[in-house]
């Protein structure tokens, strides 16, 4: 049995999941659930001025039958009595004290709010603050949330004041909805905030009702952008993690990962891509708290199969494997293999290399069957039939060198070698 | 032992006789389905259907939420579509070709799917057919059946103006009045029809019968092609003393008054033997348990290897209750006052391969004897041999005789279904339809070039 413990700046959790800020930790009442399933921790719904939310708040994107493979909402931070959100706090610390307790905030745009905001805040026995530099909607017009995280200065200047205050550590989440998320994470690093977490939401239009022609969610005939997440967002929270991990600035503070986590494979990925802990949401939206036996179970496993004893054996092992393109080995060549054996004569690798790509797969017809095989002189090594194919190992990519040496992009202009004449 | 009708009460004819395919209740249901499909490119689905229906498209289009373009994707290669989806033996067609075999899972429920995209088309008579203005040109069809009405569809989408000239009371042909009332209900068969006609375009002219009280002659002078879609007739003869029993009963007609009828005006006896083993001699059979026969036996000369039916067919049966002796020939038919008491077969063994690639069954000289009251004859139909030969149309034991263009001996009479090829599926007949239409546009078109 591996060690799936985590310590993020003195912050423990028995295992690396978080709920991430959002709906689900709203409240006691969600949160003891949550502990009660087993989640590591939790980062309390973003506490600040008072606000009221719409109805209705959330829209999303299904996939080929598969419901809410990205959820998006125009909810805001949470519009409970702060005193209420303050006192439920400390009893979920007390009656799970080896839990992660994160509160995460967003005051009005003083000091002396901040200020008195963490007081308060640090009252409850919490042990650690987010700072919600990232909601893209609703709080944004009130020069809160993204707008914060939007311009580096700003957020540098406000992280100043959080740690003139906080005494527990202080963790700043960043918003997606930039260029790049490097400049303001730089930015509170200088600042000094103890730690980063990314992504917050990614603004979006889900999608328009055909019908209605009002695009969702629909609010009495009105909608507006909303902030996107789930399942969809995790290939943008992944290279977004791996930009914060590979900078020499923001790489000096531990991470916690977000975005679109579903599976213990989800998690291990963004550990490997140099998370210490995760936060996950729209997964327990979709599913409730229940998938935590999974997430603790399936990484457990996985380490044991891999040798990792602790969390720390791997985290962050991924993330020198990001090179820049012109570092790649432009000598590595693959080819694609069918198994004729597996191959049930779809016909999917040919249509998409014949019609999208090289023109590699070659097709003798059949009745009904065809036989498909690949053309391996015109065959470039893209991984698209690969891709396509609905049968595991049916086409593996075959390693065939172009030449023993290592050789870049800047090399090969060097040497003056030839391009591709067709 | 008697031969006898009204054995059941209403509510057990409704549940014998109720759909045996029941469709998709709702859409979520369609779906799950529709999205397992990995929308296979030059599908071996698609290549399995005699009428080439783009499966893989339509079954996106439903995922799309575009059941109009599902349906016009199915009812433009073949326009007995519905149909086709409650009585083709999909099992040896698409859903038999379906890759998913290959994984060792499910098939794609193609059929369910199929029927799921054109019931509301068909029942609520979507237009989805645009006829092209009259091009002046009048064509002649015999037959209301698949080929027909395939035919007729394709010519007056075009312009052409046909009239069906039809023996029975009703169109659809074998699907009518040939097929288990608990595949196809009469109530669809007839909307089917109606949904073709819906065209416009299209005249059907009932209790016209080639032969009887219509010659080609005269379809040949007032039109400018004739089709034949004629079908096939009776139930082949068995050849054996005893066939004129009372009880010796002739499948097609015995299916054909299930239908026209209803259940309980339909006599069956208490121990039924039915001769055969293809598609109509299982639907005799169940019916004929359906209908509260105490016992039926289908007997067949040859073994499972052989049997013209399929699997699933073959089980249908066996579900029902139905006994089966293999290796059994009829050899006499018993009867006292003139009605059926037994049926002696002769044991029957496998020798070499004849023609058709299946061994040959022998007698072995020993024979069996069953204790019946009714024996239903389903070993295969005959052709019109008669009808065609008086009226000089080249045929091959009654089975018409088509060039590659649709056209017998005959110039301007073309042919096609089961009158040609001796009794195929009901998409086979569709097909054939399409075909003869484009033969005789071809044909016209190349009249007025001259």
């Amino acid at each position: 049995m591996a060690d799936l413990s985590t310590n993020f700046l003195g912050i423990k959790s028995p295992n690396p999941y978080w709920l991430a800020s959002a709906p689900p930790t709203d409240k006691k009442y969600n949160v003891l659930r949550a502990f009660e399933a087993g989640w590591g921790g939790v980062v309390w719904k973003t506490l600040g001025s008072q606000v009221k939310n719409v109805s209705s708040r959330y829209s999303a994107v299904d996939y080929n039958g598969t419901k809410v493979m990205g959820l998006n909402n125009i909810e805001l931070i949470s519009d409970r009595p702060l005193d209420i959100n303050l006192r439920e706090i400390a009893e979920c610390v007390r009656e799970f004290p080896d839990r992660a307790m994160v509160v995460s905030l967003m005051a009005d745009n003083t000091r002396e709010k901040w200020h008195e905001l963490i007081a308060q805040v640090e009252d409850t026995g919490a042990h650690g603050l987010e700072l919600n530099f990232g909601c893209p909607h609703g709080m944004t017009e009130r020069g809160m949330g993204a707008a914060v995280g939007q311009d580096p200065e700003i957020a540098k200047m406000v992280v100043e004041w959080v740690m003139e205050k906080a005494t527990i550590p202080v963790i700043t989440k960043l918003t997606p909805n930039v260029h790049s998320v490097v400049p303001t994470g730089r930015a509170s690093v200088e600042g000094g905030t103890n730690a980063l977490s990314l992504i917050n939401t990614i603004q979006s239009v889900t999608g328009v009702d055909l019908n209605t022609l009002v695009p969702n969610p629909y609010v009495a005939g009105k909608s507006v952008y909303g902030g996107y997440c789930g399942p969809a967002v995790k290939p943008i929270a992944l290279k977004m993690l791996t930009t914060i991990a590979q900078d020499p600035v923001t790489s000096r503070v531990p991470i916690s990962g977000i975005g679109g986590i579903s599976t213990w494979k989800d998690a291990a990925e963004f550990m490997l891509l140099g998370a210490t802990s995760v936060q996950v949401c729209t997964a327990v939206m979709k599913h409730g708290f229940r998938i935590i036996d999974d997430l603790c179970d399936g990484l457990n496993n996985w380490m044991d199969e891999k040798g990792f004893k602790t969390v720390y054996d791997f985290i962050g092992k991924s993330v020198p494997t990001i090179t820049h393109w012109e570092d790649l080995d432009i000598n590595y060549h693959i080819v694609a293999n069918i198994n004729q054996d597996k191959c049930i004569h779809c016909g999917l690798c040919y249509i998409a290399c014949e019609d999208t790509s090289h023109q590699a797969i070659n097709l003798t017809y059949g009745k009904p069957y065809n036989t498909y095989s690949i053309i391996e002189n015109e065959c470039v090594g893209c991984n698209l039939c690969k891709l396509v194919c609905p049968v595991d190992d049916c086409i593996t990519m075959v390693e065939q060198r172009k030449g023993d040496e290592y050789l870049n992009w800047k090399e090969f202009q060097r040497r003056g070698l030839p391009l591709n004449d067709h | 032992m008697a031969i006898l009708n009204n054995r059941l009460t209403t509510e057990q004819y409704e549940q014998n006789f109720s759909d045996i395919h029941p469709p998709f209740e709702t859409r979520e249901a369609a779906l799950v389905e529709a999205n397992r499909c990995l929308f296979c490119y030059d599908a071996p689905c698609t290549k399995s259907c005699p009428t080439s229906i783009n499966i893989p498209k339509f079954i996106k289009q439903i995922t799309t939420d575009n059941l109009k373009g599902a349906a016009y994707t199915i009812l433009d290669a073949n326009i007995m579509g519905g149909g086709c989806s409650k009585v083709c033996p999909v099992e040896k067609l698409c859903e038999g070709a379906c890759v998913y075999n290959l994984l060792d899972e499910p098939p794609i429920p193609i059929a369910r799917l199929q029927r799921y995209s054109t019931e509301k088309a068909i029942a609520q008579k979507w237009p989805l057919f645009q006829r092209k203005p009259s091009v002046g040109k009048k064509v002649a069809v015999v037959g209301a059946g698949p080929a027909g009405l395939s035919c007729a569809h394709v010519l007056s989408r075009e312009g052409v103006d046909v009239t069906i000239y039809e023996k029975e009371s009703k169109g659809g042909g074998l699907m009518t009045y040939g097929i288990a009332a608990y595949k196809v209900t009469p109530q669809f068969c007839e909307d089917e029809v109606n949904f073709i006609t819906s065209l416009g375009g299209i005249t059907i002219k009932y209790d016209q019968e080639l032969g009887r009280n219509l010659t080609l002659a005269e379809l040949q002078a007032g039109y400018d092609a004739v089709y034949l879609g004629i079908g096939v007739g009776v139930a082949r003869h068995l050849g054996i003393p005893g066939e004129d029993l009372e009880g010796v009963e002739d499948a097609i007609r015995f299916i054909y008054d299930i239908r026209e009828k209803g259940y309980p005006a339909v006599p069956v006896g208490d121990k039924v033997a039915v001769i055969g083993l293809g598609m109509t001699a299982i639907d005799a059979a169940t019916q004929a348990k359906r209908l509260g026969a105490k016992e039926v036996t289908i007997v067949y000369r040859r073994t499972q290897a052989e049997m013209p039916s399929t699997e699933v067919e073959l089980n249908l049966a066996k579900l029902d209750g139905c006994n089966l002796i293999w290796l059994a020939s009829p050899k006499e038919i018993l009867g006292e006052n003139g009605r059926v008491t037994q049926l002696i077969c002769n044991v029957m063994e496998l020798s070499v391969p004849d023609t058709s690639g299946r061994r040959t069954p022998v007698e072995t000289g020993e024979t069996i004897t069953l204790d019946v009251d009714m024996v239903i004859k389903a070993a295969g139909q005959i052709p019109y041999e008669e009808l065609v030969t008086n009226n000089q149309l080249t045929n091959w034991y009654g089975k018409l005789a088509i060039n590659e263009h649709c056209e017998t001996n005959i110039p301007g009479v073309f042919a096609g279904g089961d009158c040609v090829n001796g009794g195929k599926e009901v998409v086979d007949a569709v097909q054939a339809g399409k075909d003869g239409a484009r033969a005789i546009l071809k044909k016209m078109s190349e009249r007025a070039n001259e």
